[in-house]
This record gives structure tokens, C-alpha cells and sequence, in this order.
């Protein structure tokens, strides 16, 4: 068998290697028939494909393509030929561009002939197409565009291939940028109205990715006429439910993205009214599995910053209970009837879950009664525990976004995902994930860790502290604020043990360094944090015995720096319960240089700055306690009386009360 | 340049409108029309408003019958009121739809919108009990004919508008709130169900929207999809072609279309481009063609000589036929264009010059033939197959007093003038026309002519060119379009050297205005009545029958008979209808169809899909068989 199958090859070979004999004929005519022929031995043949690119057959191709001396007809079947070899495997794509076919195929745009351009142009279209091509490559000369824009008024089938080109092509806000500078919007809003579909499918495509988080194409796009229609209405009598499914959902894309850049208002009835509702028939069971997947994403992003879009699509044709089904593929029918339809399902199975955890995160974002209907889904918080810990990064990521957004919920948090134990999986989720995936998850953490949380005292037990206090050692500002939060709503009303466990844990020289983070809220947090550790008398002389030194070398650090009206009234709070301590008291009153401050912030103009220091005072001077008589008399010698006496008559009834509160004090 | 295949039954019969709508009316006559165009309101009539009779006595109605208030006391459940629309949704409207605004919620805002049947209890909310269907207001939940409810939407309350739209394709439905589509809330709903609402607390008032105002949801969107899906269905219906199978019964379709109607030269060059057999002779075909085309022109006894010169018996067989044939002769008479008074009044060619290579077996009648002038009852001398029978005068036949001396039919005074004239015209019979001929040259252009399809575009360009061989270039091409399987012609046949210009109306004569030529024509109304009565004494009486002769006599009791109330007869339109019956009767007689089966394709489509609406198919109503005639 082996024997036969060798000279099987062999012969193979040995045609293929006449075709490419023949390219090197000395008669041009010899040479034009060869390349026909071998247009047609390579049509719809990856073997013939694979063998003519392995026996060289693409340089000289490309240089019979070159030659002005070739022949239109000759340059036209090379150009024909090499788009049929790149229609082949992605390794032909990858031979081809190695071969430098894209510069050579671009210079034969400037050809006169419009058949060799058209030729040119739908090779490259096919290379470009291809994920193996750096679209980089489009962008290299900068002449390119806009000889590819002037092309566009050439036929129907430039304007076809070269916004296809485009589409594909348009990866980034600089891709953006690029194209809107070379005119891209004016020169294809008029392929809208093109008597062809795909001329319209492709400007269509075009639009879409040109207005994806860019503010500066939506803007112009809302004052594009196409013959004088305004482009959005263009693209709702593209969402017509009678067009073809591809247009409605790319037309919906564009309206979305305008809409997300800001260029279109939220409650415009061409988003409510027709973007909306055609983006959530696609996630409808009609339709095939790639559009549900597409509609429910883009449905995501529409909805995501608006309450409003929020409910309206909470209740249309049944959206919640409709994405329950994306998490039944493979279904267990096609599994055994189907082997086909078995590898389709299990090809979409992740992007269909995926994309519906995170519709579902949008849509429950800000509206307690939509996450109340989430979680009643039929096994909703199972799905949800369940992609936590799936394969697929994007669902771990989809499913922990869809538990945050749930995590919103004070009912939620007390009822579902205590009873299903969520907590458990996020921890696992929470080693060594992906920084997204961690922002997610240790943001959901936080929520897990609120008082009212009943998940609190399993997750303090699972020994969460080092991961957190890790977390706020991260170079993202994003994780640190996570981290110092979580510490921070642990530490709420904490026992001492976990008090010390967490101080213990982050260490002094990590609480000065997150003191001195450059993000203001990482700052917020971690006063936050320092607040709940120095609360109920026990905990703030037990923590201030081991670390006074430090936590009063810090207070004075920022008291005396530059920083918000809100870090100082953290800080002056932070002072107020360490004054509230038994022993910790002394800290202070030992510490003539603090005592100033607090004088000062007594009367600083922010009636919240005065009030806390009121309070820090306030607690010095407490009478049931001992040693207030001491404290007293120094603090009247410092003249706080006074200070106090003209706070008692201040304007704000909440200052006045507290100085009167502590004048009381003397009297007593 | 359309080939304007067109079938009378795919028209719906419109809307019988009134002649004093007022303007909103007609909008929203417009409006249903045009969003329910398969339903036929003769048979099932759309709802319009809520019905007065259907209601339970604690609704009130205002506004034309659109506003419903409460007006009970609203204790409790148990003082519940609906109100039904007039009428049920007709089936025909594939997707029925809609809408109710909420213009106070009232008390508790306890408001039902929904669908019931005939019959349901109006003391009760839409949806509490069997064939009853509703959505509520205060809990937003759906009541599927029962007492409880199951979490369907939102609430609703003042100021929102609540639509229902009805799917009568696969019986399911679904409501509307301000715009947005909740979703299905009730599948498997029986026929015809009215439209209903219903109100439990004081104060609750909501308006109906039946059409009277555009929809707040955009239900002609909805429609669209559905339009679009059966049209896929329709066109991806598996045929089970068995190889080239289906292609041969399209190819017949097509080539016994244009046999049927005689377009001889383009079905051979169908035939042979396809290379398919035609079932008839040429000559037979060309036969009908002659045939068709002298009654088309107005020359209905030559189309009676030919018929019984080429086809014999096949009028004695069928003598109501003859008798309709009769009748129009009398009116081309009167209009002056069949040629037994055309000879007389004009010199014309003689028709018969159109047949050079049939044999003269029968008689002409004529200018020439001496009986025409004996003017008596008894004449013998009508060669069409009139048995000519004692006429009575009718009195109620009035004839008009200025135009002939021949008021009387006893009267006889035939005058000899027109012998000279009538004479001539026969010696100019020298310019053989030759259809074949024509369709040897058309033949020819079309040889050059690949696409086959083209021969089939080119029907009615045949006709204008074989028209314009008859009439030397007096036709215009657009009067000569394909109208329900026959050729509307106008006046496509007149001769040209006919001096008087008919197409004036102001010069139009009766009988052309020649005398004689009124005498022959009174003397055949004579025979033609003679004939009535033979046929009544032998097959009984037929008023069909005797209403065409009274009108086609009345036509004689104006002094401008193309203007008068029955001048409708004398439009050379009316003579299509006889055409296609005359050929049909020759197809029957020769044992072929005598309707082409495209027609009868045609027509059963058509009849399908109004069957479909009467056994309630939704799907009838994008199912058009108009929407695939371009």
C-alpha cells in the first residue's frame, strides 16, 4: 500500500511541477494558457494549492504580475491565480505574505486597468481576511488608503472588496483614526443605498467597526445624510425584520456603538424602540448560535450604563427566561442523534454561556427586582457556581461579572448566595487567576464580606486575609483598592482576633505604603480599614499598644499633608477612636504637637473637619473615665474651652451640640 | 415591458365604502386595508369599536363607541365588566393587532385587556374563564382562561399603551407595553376571538385604537417578518423533481397558454427553443386566431361564418352561445363596425379577403346579396343560421325617431344608393392580407432571438405587429395590452381606409350612418328577437338572454348611443369575453382544454387561498397569489 501511495505522490507532484514549468515558458502565450490551466487545477483542490506554493509557483506568479512587459490578460490570471491559492489552508495565507504578496498586489492597484485591479484587489481581500495576516500590513505605506478610498467609486466589486478590507482591518482607535482621516465615512455612507447586497453588508460592517468606542466617528455618523436620510435611519431600515438577519444585527451593532460613544441619546426611540428589541430577537432560539451569541453581547454593552435600557429589556419577549437556554448546549438530544450537530453545539456551548453571564450582568447591575428575576431563573446560581470554575477563562470571567452585578443585591447576598455557598468557588477563582478575572472576583468578595453577608464568617475562616493583603501589594490600582476594601468591610465590627490577624498580616510598612498610594481611593480605603481596626475600646488599646508609634506617625503624616477635605475627616476620625481607648488616650495627650492639630481643625472652615475634631476632644475629655480630670484641666490650659465655647454657638446645629455635649463635661 | 398576466379572481372584492365617510373613516378604512389586505369585510368584517350589545352593564362606551369607563362600584371581584369588539378577528388577517391606552388606572387600576369568545361571561375579567384571555394590569400577570394568573410582564397603569397582537398563523399571542413586545403569553387560542377589554374599579377609563390611529408599536414590522417567512416557505417548498420533470410542466404551462390563445408564431418558437411538442396543428391554431381577432375587431359575423365554415355544427350545439354571438353582432351593427352594415355604409375591404385559401362554400351576405333589400320579415336571406322566424315589434322598443325612416318594422324602403358604393367595396378586394405571412416575418425576428424567454414577453408585441398589418400603423401600442388571458384591442382592427373617425364620439353614427345599413341592422334585431323566442320555446325561458337583447336594443332609444346609460355595450372591451368563450367552446369541440392550464393553476391558487381564510389559515394573508404576479 505504502509503495503505491508514494508513487501516488509522486505523481501528484509531477503535474504540479509542470504547471509550474510552464510559468517559464519563453512564449507569452505559452505562458498565459499555462496560468490558465492552472486556474483550473487549482480550484477547490488544497492539495494542488499546497504543492504549486511549496514548488515556488507564488514568486514567479508575482513577478509575472509585476511586469508591465506581462499583458493585462497574463497580470489579470496571476492576480486570479494567487487569490485562488490564498482561498486555500491558512499556511497558503502565511506563504503568500511571506512571499511579500501584499505590497505587490497594493502596487498593482495604481494598474490603470480596472479588471486587473478588481483581480488585485479581491486577493488581497482574501489574504487580508485571514487571521494569519497582521492587518499592520494595510497601513505600512501611507498612500494605501487613500488610493483605496478613490477606488471605491471604481465598480460594485472595489467598493465590495475594499470595504470587506477595511472591515477586517480596522482593529484599533488608531485603524479608526486612519480611515476617518482619509474620509472612510463620507466616501462609504453612499454603499448603503448600493443596489448590491454584499456592497451594502460590507459599508454596513465598515460602519460598525469604525464607530466602536469612538466618540469622534459616532459624532460625525449622527450628521451623515445618505441620500437625504439621516445614516440612522438608514440603519433602522436595516434592522427591518424582514432583511436579512446578518444586516439587522450589524445595523443594531452600529446604532449601539453611536449610542454607547454618546453620539445618540438612550431614550431616542430608534435605541428603545428598534435597536433594543431587534438585539433581543437575535438572542431568540430562532436563530443560529453565532448571532445569539453576537446579539446577546451587543445587548450587554447597549444596556450597561442605563437603568432605563436595563428594565425595558428585562421585559421584553421574555429575555431572562430566553438566555436560560444558551446554557443547555450540547443539548442532550444531539448529543446522541447528531455527531455533526453534537460538534457545533460544543464549538458554541462556552461562547454561548459566556455571553449570557454577562447579559446577565448588565442587565442586573442596578435594579433589584431584575436581580431578583435573574436569580429565580431555573438554576441560575448553580450555572452561575458552576462557571466559576469552567475551562474557559471567558466564562470564569462572564460568570464572576454576572455574580458581582448579583452581589448588588442586599437580599441576594442574605438569601441565593449563601445558600449556594458561592463564596467557595470565587476563593478558588481567586488563586492565580488573570488580573481581570481577579478585579471581578475580588471585587465580588467585597460584597460577600458586608456585615449583613452571612458568607462573611465561612470566607474569614478559609484563611482569606493573606490573599487579600497580596492583593494590595498589585501594581493595579484596581486590585489594591479591592484588596484594602475587602480588608476594610472584614474589619468591620471584627473580632480582635481577625483585627490582629489582618494587621498582623498586611504589616505596618504595607499600611504606610497604601497611606501613601498615589490613588486617592487605595488612600480612602485604608483609613476605612484603619477606622474599623480602632473600634471598641479593647481592639483600639490592644492595636495601639503594639502599634501606636506608627499609626500616630502616620495620622500626622497626613494631617499634615496636602490632601481632601475627606482624607483629613478620615483621619481626624481615625484620631477620634483612638482617643475613645483606654490607654490609647495617652498617645495623645502626650503629644502637646497632635493637640495643636486638633486645635486647629477645630476651627478650620470645613464644618466636617471641626466636627471631627470636636469629637477627638470630645472623647479626651470624658468625665465616667479615669484620669479625665488630668486631661481636662490640660486641655483648658490649652485653651479648648475657649475653642469649644464658640463652637457651642456655631451655625451648624450638628457642631453646636457636640461643643455644648463637651462643655457639659467640665461642668459635671 | 411587462407581459401583464393578470387573474381576475386574485383581487379581493374591496371594501364596500359608503358615499359619505368622513375623512377619519376613510383613514382608517385606508389603514385596515392596507394592514389586513386578504380579508374580504363582505364576509368578515374587522372590528372597528366596541360593541354596545356586548357589553356587561357596568361599561360605559363614549368617543364613537372607542372610551370605556367604569361605572359600576367596584366592591369586589365580583363586579367585574367587559366589553367585546363588534366583530371577531377574521382569520385572513394573518397578524391581527391592536392597542389600548390606559387613560386613568382609576381605583385599584384593575384592567384586563385581552380576547374572548362569543358568548364568555361580561360580569367577569378577560381571561377567568375558558375561550377568555387577558392581561392585567395591578399584577401584570396573564390569565389563561382561569381563575389564576402566571407572571407574565410588568404592570401597567395611566398613560401607558398596552397592544395585543394576535398571530392567526400559529395561533399564539402577544402584548405590547408602549411600544415594547413582552413576549408570547398565550399559544393554541381557538378562532375567532373578539377583541376585549375589562374594568373592575370606579374611575379605570381606557381608549381603544383599532386602527383609527397609527400604532405606538410598529406591528407592520412584525407582519414583514412573517410576509417574508412564508414567501420562503413558499419558495423553498419541496417539488420532488424527478430529473427535468418540473421543467416540463413549466415548458407546457407556458406553450398551452399561448396555444390557447392563438399566439401561433410565439408558441412554435417556444417549441422549438425548448424543443417541445405542440399538442395542436398550426392550422388549427391559426383557425382560432382568425376567429378571435374578427371579434375582437367588431366583426362578429364574419367570427360566426368563419366558426361554421371552419368548425360546422359547433354553433348548433351551442345555441346559447350562438345567441350571445347574435346579440353582439346586433351591437357591433349599431356601432357600425360589423361588416354586414360596414359594406353598406362605407367602402370597406371585405373580411373576407383575411381568408385566401378557404374554399367560399358558404353564402355571402352582404351589400351584394339582393335578399339584404327585400327588407320583409320573411326574409330568407340571413346566412348566419338564423332560422328566420316571425318577428314581433316589440313596443317597449323605442327607436330613436331622427335618425331612420325605418321606425317601423313593417317598413320596408330600402334604398338603392348604397348599391353602387357596396359594389365597389367588393372590387377593392384586391390586397390580400395574409396572416401567415405577417407571422412568417415575425418568425423570422425571432429566430434571431436566443432567450426564450423573450417570446413569451413578446406576446403582446406579436399583437401589436399583426395589429399593425391589419390597421396599417393606426394602432397604439399601449392599448394593446394582455388583460385577463385576452387582448383588449380597442382599435386595433379598424380598417384604414375607413373614412369615418370613430374614435371621435361626437362623429359617430349609428350603423355609420348609412340608411341601409340601419335597415339591415333592424331587420336583424328582427331575427335576433325571432331567435330569443325560438330558444325559449326549446330550452325554456333564459333571463340572462333576455336582458342582453333588451339592452342591446335599448341601445337604439338614444340619439347618441356611445353616451347613453347602457352604452357601456358598445366599448369594443366587451367584446373580450365572447372572444375567450368562442375559443373556448372551438378547444372544447376540437377535445382540448378549454381553459390553459396556467389559468386553471392560476385560479386554483387563488381559490385556495380564499379557502384558506374561511377554514382560518392565517397564513392566507402573506400568502398572496398577487404577490407572485410582476
Amino acid at each position: 500500500g505504502s509503495c503505491i501511495l508514494s508513487f501516488d505522490i509522486n505523481e501528484v507532484t509531477a503535474t504540479s511541477r509542470h504547471y509550474v514549468d510552464r510559468l517559464f515558458d519563453p512564449d507569452p502565450q505559452k505562458v498565459l494558457q499555462g496560468v490558465i490551466d492552472m486556474k483550473n487545477a487549482v480550484i477547490g483542490n488544497n492539495k494542488q494549492k499546497a504543492n504549486l506554493i511549496v514548488l515556488g509557483a507564488v514568486p514567479r506568479l508575482l513577478y509575472l504580475l509585476q511586469q508591465s512587459s506581462s499583458g493585462l490578460d497574463l497580470r489579470t490570471e496571476c492576480a486570479v491565480v494567487l487569490g485562488s491559492l490564498a482561498m486555500g489552508t491558512e499556511n497558503n495565507i502565511k506563504s503568500l505574505v511571506d512571499c511579500h504578496i501584499i505590497p505587490a498586489l497594493l502596487q498593482g492597484l495604481l494598474s490603470p486597468e480596472l479588471i486587473f485591479i478588481e483581480a488585485c484587489l479581491r486577493c488581497l481581500r482574501t489574504v487580508f481576511i485571514s487571521p494569519v495576516t497582521p492587518v499592520q500590513l494595510l497601513y505600512t505605506d501611507p498612500t494605501v488608503i487613500p488610493h483605496l478610498m478613490s477606488l471605491l467609486s471604481s465598480s460594485q466589486k472595489t467598493q465590495e472588496y475594499i470595504t470587506q478590507i477595511f472591515s477586517h482591518c480596522c482593529k484599533t482607535s488608531d485603524h479608526q483614526t486612519v480611515l476617518f482621516n482619509h474620509s472612510a465615512v463620507q466616501h462609504i455612507a453612499p454603499l448603503l443605498i448600493s443596489p448590491s447586497y454584499k456592497v451594502r453588508m460590507q459599508a454596513l460592517k465598515c460602519f460598525s467597526v469604525l464607530a466602536y468606542e469612538n466618540t469622534q466617528v459616532s459624532m460625525t455618523l449622527v450628521n451623515v445624510l445618505v441620500d437625504g436620510e439621516p445614516l440612522s435611519q438608514v440603519f433602522v431600515r436595516m434592522m427591518q425584520r424582514d432583511q436579512p438577519v446578518e444586516m439587522q444585527l450589524t445595523a443594531a451593532k452600529c446604532l449601539t456603538f453611536m449610542c454607547r460613544a454618546g453620539a445618540i441619546q438612550t431614550e431616542e426611540s430608534c435605541i428603545v424602540l428598534k435597536t433594543l428589541p431587534c438585539l433581543v430577537r437575535m438572542c431568540s432560539k430562532d436563530h443560529l448560535l453565532e448571532e445569539r451569541v453576537d446579539g446577546a453581547e451587543t445587548l450587554a454593552y447597549l444596556i450597561e450604563p442605563d437603568v432605563e435600557l436595563q428594565r425595558i429589556a428585562s421585559t421584553t419577549d421574555h429575555l431572562v427566561a430566553m438566555l436560560a437556554d444558551y446554557f443547555k448546549y450540547p443539548s442532550s438530544v444531539s448529543a446522541i442523534t447528531d455527531i455533526k450537530r453534537l460538534d457545533h453545539d460544543l464549538k458554541h456551548a462556552h461562547e454561548l454561556r459566556q455571553a449570557a453571564f454577562k447579559l446577565y450582568a448588565s442587565l442586573g447591575s442596578n435594579d433589584e427586582d431584575i436581580r431578583k428575576k435573574i436569580t429565580d431563573t431555573e438554576n441560575m446560581m448553580d450555572r452561575i457556581v458552576s462557571g466559576l470554575s469552567e475551562s474557559s477563562i471567558k466564562v470564569r470571567l462572564a460568570a464572576v461579572r454576572c455574580l458581582h452585578s448579583l452581589s448588588r443585591s442586599v437580599q441576594q447576598l442574605r438569601t441565593s448566595f449563601h445558600d449556594h455557598a458561592v463564596w467557595k468557588p470565587l476563593m478558588k477563582l481567586l488563586q492565580n487567576a488573570p488580573d481581570d478575572v481577579l478585579i471581578m472576583a475580588s471585587s465580588t468578595l467585597c460584597n460577600l464580606l458586608l456585615e449583613f453577608s452571612p458568607s462573611k464568617e465561612p470566607i474569614l475562616e478559609s484563611g482569606v486575609i493573606e490573599l487579600l493583603c497580596s492583593l494590595t501589594q498589585s501594581d493595579s490600582p484596581a486590585l489594591r483598592i479591592n484588596g484594602i476594601w475587602a480588608l476594610m468591610n472584614m474589619a468591620f465590627q471584627a473580632d480582635q482576633k481577625v483585627k490582629v490577624e489582618i494587621v498582623g498580616c498586611l504589616g505596618t510598612e504595607q499600611l504606610f505604603r497604601l497611606l501613601s498610594d498615589p490613588d486617592n481611593s487605595v488612600l480612602m480605603k485604608t483609613l476605612g480599614l484603619l477606622r474599623n481596626l480602632l473600634s471598641t475600646r479593647p481592639h483600639i488599646d490592644q492595636i495601639m499598644s503594639s502599634h501606636g508609634k506608627q499609626i500616630m506617625q502616620a495620622v500626622t503624616l497626613i494631617l499634615e499633608a496636602e490632601q481632601s477635605i475627606e482624607v483629613k475627616e478620615q483621619t481626624l476620625c481615625i484620631l477620634a477612636n483612638i482617643a475613645d481607648g483606654n490607654t490609647a488616650k495617652d498617645l495623645i495627650m502626650t503629644n502637646d504637637d497632635m493637640l495643636q492639630k486638633i486645635k486647629y481643625y477645630m476651627s478650620h472652615s470645613s464644618v466636617k473637619l471641626q466636627l471631627a475634631a470636636t469629637f477627638c476632644i470630645s472623647n479626651l475629655i470624658w468625665n465616667e473615665e479615669d484620669g479625665s480630670q488630668e486631661r481636662q484641666d490640660k486641655l483648658r490650659e490649652l485653651g479648648f474651652v475657649d475653642v469649644l465655647h464658640k463652637l457651642s454657638q456655631a451655625s451648624d446645629p450638628n457642631l453646636s451640640d457636640r461643643a455644648k455635649t463637651a462643655m457639659q463635661q467640665y461642668l459635671a | 415591458h411587462s407581459a401583464g398576466l393578470h387573474y381576475p379572481g386574485a383581487s379581493v372584492p374591496a371594501y364596500s365604502t359608503f358615499c359619505c365617510l368622513s375623512g377619519d373613516e376613510q383613514d382608517l378604512n385606508e389603514r385596515l386595508k392596507r394592514l389586513y389586505p386578504a380579508v374580504n369585510e363582505e364576509e368578515t368584517p374587522l372590528p372597528r369599536s366596541w360593541s354596545p350589545k356586548d357589553k356587561y352593564s357596568y361599561i360605559g362606551l363614549s368617543q364613537n363607541n372607542l372610551r370605556v369607563h367604569y361605572k359600576g362600584h367596584g366592591k369586589n371581584h365580583k363586579d367585574a365588566a367587559s366589553v367585546r369588539a363588534t366583530h371577531p378577528i377574521p382569520a385572513a388577517c394573518g397578524i391581527y393587532y391592536f392597542e389600548v391606552k390606559i387613560v386613568s388606572k382609576g381605583r385599584d387600576g384593575y384592567m384586563g385587556i385581552g380576547l374572548s369568545a362569543q358568548g364568555v361571561n361580561m360580569n367577569r375579567l378577560p381571561g377567568w374563564d375558558k375561550h377568555s384571555y387577558g392581561y392585567h394590569g395591578d399584577d401584570g400577570h396573564s390569565f389563561c382562561s382561569s381563575g389564576t394568573g402566571h407572571p407574565y410582564g410588568p404592570t401597567f397603569t395611566t398613560g401607558d399603551v398596552i397592544g395585543c397582537c394576535v398571530n392567526l398563523i400559529n395561533n399564539t399571542c402577544f402584548y405590547t407595553k408602549n411600544g415594547i413586545s413582552l413576549g408570547v403569553a398565550f399559544t393554541d387560542l381557538p378562532p375567532n376571538l373578539y377583541p376585549t377589554v375589562g374594568l373592575q374599579t370606579p374611575g379605570e377609563i381606557v381608549d381603544a385604537n383599532f386602527g383609527q390611529q397609527p400604532f405606538v408599536f410598529d406591528i407592520e414590522d412584525y407582519m414583514s417578518e412573517w410576509r417574508a417567512k412564508i414567501h420562503g416557505m413558499i419558495a423553498r417548498f419541496p417539488i420532488g423533481d424527478r430529473l427535468g420533470e418540473w421543467q416540463a410542466v413549466l415548458q407546457n404551462m407556458v406553450s398551452s397558454y399561448l396555444v390557447h390563445h392563438g399566439y401561433c408564431a410565439t408558441a412554435t418558437s417556444f417549441a422549438r427553443a425548448t424543443q417541445t411538442m405542440i399538442q395542436e396543428d398550426q392550422t388549427s391554431i391559426k383557425n382560432r386566431q382568425r376567429i378571435q381577432k374578427l371579434v375582437l375587431a367588431g366583426r362578429v359575423g364574419e367570427a360566426i361564418e368563419a366558426t361554421q365554415q371552419l368548425y360546422p355544427g359547433l354553433l348548433e350545439r351551442n345555441p346559447n352561445l350562438l345567441f350571445v354571438l347574435k346579440c353582439r353582432q346586433f351591437v357591433e351593427m349599431v356601432n357600425g363596425t360589423d361588416s354586414e352594415v360596414r359594406c353598406l355604409a362605407i367602402r370597406s375591404p371585405k373580411s373576407q379577403d383575411s381568408y385566401p385559401g378557404s374554399p367560399n362554400l358558404s353564402p355571402r351576405h352582404g351589400a351584394s346579396n339582393p335578399h339584404l333589400h327585400t327588407g320583409g320579415t320573411e326574409s330568407p336571406t340571413c346566412s348566419n343560421g338564423v332560422t328566420p322566424l316571425k318577428s314581433k315589434n316589440r313596443s317597449s322598443i323605442k327607436y330613436p325617431s331622427a335618425s331612420s325612416s325605418a321606425s317601423s318594422s313593417t317598413s320596408s324602403s330600402p334604398s338603392s344608393i348604397n348599391y353602387s358604393e357596396s359594389n365597389s367595396s367588393d372590387s377593392t378586394k384586391s390586397q390580400p392580407r395574409s396572416a401567415n405571412s405577417t407571422q412568417e416575418t415575425r418568425w423570422e425576428t425571432l429566430e434571431k432571438k436566443p432567450n426564450i424567454y423573450i417570446y413569451i414577453l413578446y406576446i403582446d408585441s406579436e399583437m401589436e405587429i399583426e395589429a399593425e398589418h391589419y390597421s396599417n400603423g393606426v394602432v397604439d401600442g399601449s392599448s394593446a395590452r394582455i388583460m385577463n388571458g385576452t387582448y383588449k384591442h380597442e382599435e386595433i382592427l379598424q380598417p384604414d381606409d375607413n373614412s369615418v373617425d370613430e374614435e371621435c364620439s361626437n362623429g359617430r353614427q349609428l350603423c355609420g350612418g348609412n340608411q341601409a345599413a340601419t335597415e339591415r341592422m333592424i331587420q336583424f334585431g328582427r331575427e335576433l328577437q325571432a331567435l330569443n323566442e325560438q330558444l325559449c320555446r326549446e330550452y325554456g325561458k333564459n333571463a340572462a338572454h333576455k336582458k342582453m337583447l333588451q339592452d342591446a336594443f335599448s341601445l337604439l332609444a338614444y340619439s347618441d348611443p356611445w353616451n347613453c346609460p347602457v352604452g357601456q355595450q358598445l366599448d369594443p372591451t366587451q367584446r373580450e369575453s365572447l372572444c375567450s368563450a368562442l375559443n373556448s367552446a372551438i378547444l372544447e369541440s376540437q377535445n382540448l382544454p378549454k381553459h390553459p392550464p396556467l389559468m386553471l393553476a392560476l385560479g386554483q391558487a387563488t381559490a385556495c387561498v380564499q379557502l384558506m381564510a374561511r377554514v382560518r389559515s392565517g397564513s392566507c394573508s402573506f400568502a398572496r397569489v398577487d404577490n407572485f404576479l410582476h
